[in-house]
């Protein structure tokens, strides 16, 4: 499609994309820009220009006890809920793969409705089965609603996989005499190991950010979403945009390892063929 | 080659399980519907009528769900048209920037959604960033009000954040178009612009549906940008529960709303997805 390019280079048509496509990343970009940057403002969060450029709001974050043992008990609600999402999801991604049984419609519609499903609806049904259950909300009961509605990301995440595996080797160990255990742990799994580490990271990321569903299913101890939620209702300090820009930082790294490790995955892929 | 023990043991832990934590609440949150409040603050499961009766009969309802679809709307309108134009730029016209590009849509994604909001907030509140520099220019004497606590922010940040939404299924569509097909186009004859609308453009249609259904369906339901930036006049009808939830302590009538919410969401996801499955041609 070269020629398209070099042909229609300096067209309009195509000077106007370029035009729109700048602004657009401008529009994404402008508030994480604003964000970052007045993490170091001095005087506030407001205010233009910024003024005395300072690290005092970092200073202060190292020193907030409460939003660490939130950030503590985020991490441990996203590893929870990983580790029930992918429990159910990828045997779930195998049995719509795989499997017929009545009800399955019904079944893959329902693993995926929470991935489109505003949280509020989430949140509050299950709310509601606690309290008829008489469970006491606390972290449990975040993990239970994280896991239950990340489950769809685990599932879409595997099944895409599962379609472009080759059946074969499974066939192959099936045939020299290994059960479906062994095999489901030393062919399906690492055949599938790119898709699998890549909806974990999603499901983990994806629960660390998440509130919707966790403003209803909160008990005592806070996970950071609901602590930096809690503090914007009682004014608001560039320490909120300290902490917000730390974990930018880290997801931006955990992207690019995700990224690379995808390259080298596919690479290896290609190699083999 | 799977046999029916293997069957069962990929399908039932999962099939329980999503019973429990989804079916049973989403049934169970039907029932409520139903249900009552008793003067002495105690649900009452005496089956009846009466909170739809209500949801139709009281006017702030109703009015409250067609501004939030208005608002909805809004928001899918303005994603499809900072997001189509930019789909199209990368697929057609990035080269081999396509997929650095490509990531830096996504990249806004790994920002809480929560803290972008706040970003808006910061940005447009009436000492924020952009009326302070607009006074610092001295385009304005006063702080612009209209910017903070409108339905103008709940748009705006909404757009912000649903437009990488919007984007990625009209990328996924836009990248699937045969490009021999384009080509045919151009070689026949056809001005760019006639190639776009009669090849590309329909060829891209389930990804658009895909796109709006996303960005209408998630602002429809979203209660937190309106809490930290919509002020009174930008109260969308998810507010409206959580009060109900809340402080209003009527969950009955709370229940009813959402599931007349979710009711209208999956008729949409499923009009859209018949409609997908309309224009697309694989």
């Amino acid at each position: 499609m070269e020629f398209l390019v070099s042909e229609t280079r300096l067209d309009s048509g195509s000077r106007w994309l370029l035009g729109h496509a700048v602004a657009v990343f401008a529009f994404l970009y402008l508030p994480i820009a604003v964000l970052i940057l007045y993490s170091f403002n001095g005087e506030g969060v407001g205010g233009f220009p910024p003024h005395h450029l300072t690290l005092d709001w970092y200073r202060t974050l190292f020193a907030d006890g409460p939003i660490w043992d939130s950030v503590l008990n985020s991490l441990q609600v996203a590893l929870a809920a990983m580790v029930i999402s992918l429990t159910f999801g990828v045997p779930a991604a195998l049995a719509l793969e795989r499997a017929q049984f009545p009800g399955k419609a019904l079944f893959r519609r329902l693993v995926l409705l929470p991935l489109i499903l505003p949280g509020i609806i989430t949140g509050l049904s299950l709310l509601m089965l606690f309290n008829v259950m008489g469970t006491k909300l606390s972290l449990v009961t975040i993990v239970l609603g994280h896991g239950t509605a990340l489950i769809s990301v685990a599932t879409t995440e595997v099944f895409a996989g599962l379609q472009k595996l080759d059946r074969a080797q499974e066939e192959a160990s099936l045939d020299l005499g290994a059960n479906y255990w062994q095999t489901f742990w030393r062919i399906t799994v690492p055949n599938l190991k790119l898709p699998i580490i890549g909806a974990a990271l999603l499901i983990f990321t994806l629960s660390m950010d998440e509130i919707a569903v966790s403003f209803f299913l909160i008990g005592r101890e806070n996970t950071l979403p609901l602590e930096i939620w809690g503090r914007l209702r009682r004014g608001i300090t560039p320490e909120i945009n300290a902490v917000s820009t730390i974990i930018f930082v880290f997801s931006l790294v955990a992207i690019v390892l995700w990224y690379r490790l995808r390259v080298r995955g596919e690479r290896a892929a290609e190699g083999t063929k | 080659m799977f046999s029916r023990a293997y069957k069962a043991a990929v399908t039932l832990p999962p099939l329980v399980w999503v019973t429990v934590f989804l079916l049973m609440p989403y049934l169970l949150m039907f029932c409520y519907s139903f249900w009552s409040v008793s003067a002495s603050q105690t649900i009452e499961h005496s089956w009846n009528l009466a909170n739809y009766g209500q949801l139709l009969r009281v006017e702030v309802y109703w009015q409250t769900l067609l501004r939030s679809m208005w608002i909805a709307a809004r928001v899918t309108i303005f994603s499809l048209l900072l997001g189509y134009p930019l789909a199209y730029f990368l697929s057609f016209y990035a080269g081999s920037k396509k997929d650095l590009l490509y990531q830096l849509v996504i990249i806004p994604l790994w920002v809480s959604y929560l803290v972008r909001a706040y970003a808006w907030k910061t940005i447009l509140g009436s000492d924020g960033v952009l009326n302070t520099l607009l006074q610092y220019v001295h385009l304005t004497k006063h702080p612009l009000e209209f910017l903070l606590y409108s339905p103008f922010a709940v748009v705006l940040t909404l757009t912000h954040i649903y437009t990488p939404f919007a984007f990625l299924p009209i990328y996924a569509a836009l990248e699937h178009i045969p490009r021999n097909l384009v080509e045919a186009s151009h070689d026949l004859g056809a001005t760019p612009g006639q190639t776009f609308w009669k090849v590309i453009f329909p060829l891209s249609i389930p990804g658009v549906v895909a796109g709006a259904t996303f960005a209408f369906v998630l602002s429809l339901g979203d209660f937190l940008a309106p809490l930290l930036l919509g002020g009174p006049s930008g109260i969308m009808i998810s507010n409206i529960v959580v009060s109900l939830f809340g402080a209003a302590y009527n969950w009955p009538l709370g229940a009813a709303i959402s599931f007349c919410m979710l009711l209208l969401v999956v008729s949409l996801l499923f009009f859209s997805e018949r409609l997908e499955k309309k224009w697309s041609f694989s």
